[in-house]
């Protein structure tokens, strides 16, 4: 078991994740729609109702548009997440699950390239948006494109491991739909991906709370400071530390003594 | 470790295995071995505890009773080791099915750390074996049910495992592709000294040169040759033999 049998079986992994991606061409196009559906009309008519103070990163008052292209941003990476985990689930129920796992390879190695590919994906997802929102006139500081790299590896692990968490826990495919009610909306709508905290407390103390602790929120900041090459100290801590937890999570939901694999009985 | 204790270690070493779901008792207390160059058949009725064996051994589950070992490593403590030394081929098909049948074998070498031009002669010899080689650039969706068997064998042989575990691969499939993953898989037995264990409840796929283990209710009834269960049943086929230790019936 050496260093080259761990480097040929992650790019292993990842490169059938990427194949996978690239060839279903619907699955690419929905995930740019989505945000591009948010960008371009629920953005464009919000604009009007939703006044913005100045408060950092920015240093002047903002398009509303320009404030939800970093929530956009997240929100990307929420749903890829969440579609790993759906494959995951899937593979599964199919059984290629079992593959990778008789394969002599510690599992967490397993599972974190399994992350890195759902990563990876998630990453050329976001720049491809990045472009479209630049050619709408969304432009961050040059600068910004690069500071944002590292900012989306972290919060792409941090919701990929979520979604790694979740398919530990999901006995079948059906129970998917659970998870869009229960974890995608919820993490969403209570984030600073549409409205700044600040903006939240106006209306009610405890959202803004929830929306203060929720992790995609330090997420979405971690994205919205690096974009204009600032480094929000906070949001890093705090997005490396769900990310740490959920990791460790998934591993041992997927350990075949302790986690739910046990409880999943069956085949 | 020389060649003479090299080769008396059994490919897999089953010991006082014993496995519940949640209080109901899967399998009890199992003991059996495998040596190389031997064919076990594991023959069992639906719930008779042969995939949660199979499950086990693939590490899918940890057993808290009872010890698994393959090639002398044990599968709970060096798990590594010993799923290097492990081949498997599914109940269910575990073939990507858009990917071509060459990328689903690059993806299995890939995964048990072969390089690339050692990863591309291993997919020839064995899709060459199969007669399966021509069809390496089709999508696996293009494939018949008999032909996915023989990539999924290929696949499982590709790191040249010492055990090959078969969970009922020919279910579901016509009789001239059964016969020849029959005879496929007794001659890696015989011709490259490969030890097998392959669950099923068809009686025609069984040699009599197999060894035979009869699992009911989580328990093996009995073991050993076609001849010897006969024998030991005093019945004149192993379906009669089958019918004695899951019903009772003697003849």
């Amino acid at each position: 078991m050496n260093f080259l049998h761990y480097w040929r079986a992650m790019w292993g992994i990842v490169g059938r994740e990427l194949w996978r991606f690239v060839r279903q061409r619907e699955r690419f196009i929905s995930a740019l729609v989505r945000p591009l559906i948010w960008l371009f009309i629920f953005a464009a008519g919000f604009r009007a109702a939703l006044g913005l103070a100045i408060t950092p990163p920015y240093q002047t008052y903002i398009l509303y548009e320009v404030y939800i292209t970093p929530g956009l941003m997240g929100m990307i990476q929420l749903f890829n997440g969440m579609q790993s985990s759906l494959s995951m689930v899937y593979d599964r129920e199919m059984g290629s699950m079992r593959i990778l796992m008789v394969c002599p390879l510690p599992r967490w190695f397993l599972l974190s390239c399994k992350l890195i590919a759902g990563v990876a994906v998630s990453i050329l997802q976001v720049y491809v948006f990045l472009t479209i929102a630049w050619f709408y006139e969304i432009e961050a500081p040059w600068e910004g494109y690069l500071w944002v790299l590292p900012a989306l590896i972290l919060s792409g692990l941090m919701l990929g491991a979520l979604g790694l968490l979740l398919s530990s826990f999901i006995k079948q495919l059906e129970n998917f739909a659970g998870v869009m009610n229960f974890v995608i909306f919820p993490m969403f709508f209570m984030s600073t991906a549409l409205y700044p905290l600040w903006k939240m407390k106006e209306s009610s103390e405890l959202l803004h709370n929830l929306a203060h602790y929720n992790p995609f929120s330090q997420a979405v900041e971690l994205i919205r400071f690096a974009l204009y090459g600032q480094f929000n100290e906070y949001a890093f801590f705090y997005t490396l530390s769900t990310f740490i937890i959920f990791m460790v999570a998934a591993v041992l939901g997927y350990n075949p003594s302790k986690g739910m694999m046990m409880k999943k009985g069956g085949r | 470790m020389n060649d003479v204790t090299k080769a008396q270690i059994p490919a897999l070493a089953i010991d006082d295995l014993s496995f519940s779901y949640s209080g109901k008792k899967a399998l009890d207390q199992i003991c059996f071995e495998i040596k190389s160059s031997e064919c076990t058949i594991l023959l069992g009725p639906n719930g008779a505890g042969k995939s949660t064996l199979f499950s086990l051994i693939t590490r899918l589950y940890d057993s808290r009773h009872g010890k698994i070992q393959l090639c002398g490593y044990d599968v709970k403590k060096e798990t590594r080791q010993a799923l290097g030394k492990l081949g498997v081929v599914f109940q269910q098909t575990t073939l990507d099915l858009d990917l071509t049948v060459m990328q689903n074998l690059r993806y299995h070498t890939a995964l048990h750390g072969l390089g690339r031009k050692l990863a591309n002669q291993r997919i020839r010899e064995e899709l060459e074996r199969l007669n399966m080689y021509e069809r390496r650039s089709e999508k696996i969706r293009q494939l018949n049910g008999g032909h996915r068997r023989r990539v999924e064998i290929a696949r499982a042989l590709l790191h040249k495992p010492a055990l090959l575990l078969l969970d009922e691969p020919t279910v579901g499939l016509d009789v001239p592709s059964r016969q020849s993953i029959v005879e496929h898989v007794h001659q890696l037995v015989t011709e490259d000294g490969l030890a097998v264990l392959w669950a099923t409840h068809l009686m025609d796929e069984i040699y009599p040169d197999d060894q035979l283990v009869m699992l009911h209710k989580g328990q093996v009834k009995d073991k050993g040759t076609v001849e010897e269960l006969l024998k030991a049943t005093n019945t004149s086929s192993i379906n009669e033999a089958f019918n004695y230790f899951t019903q009772g019936v003697g003849v």
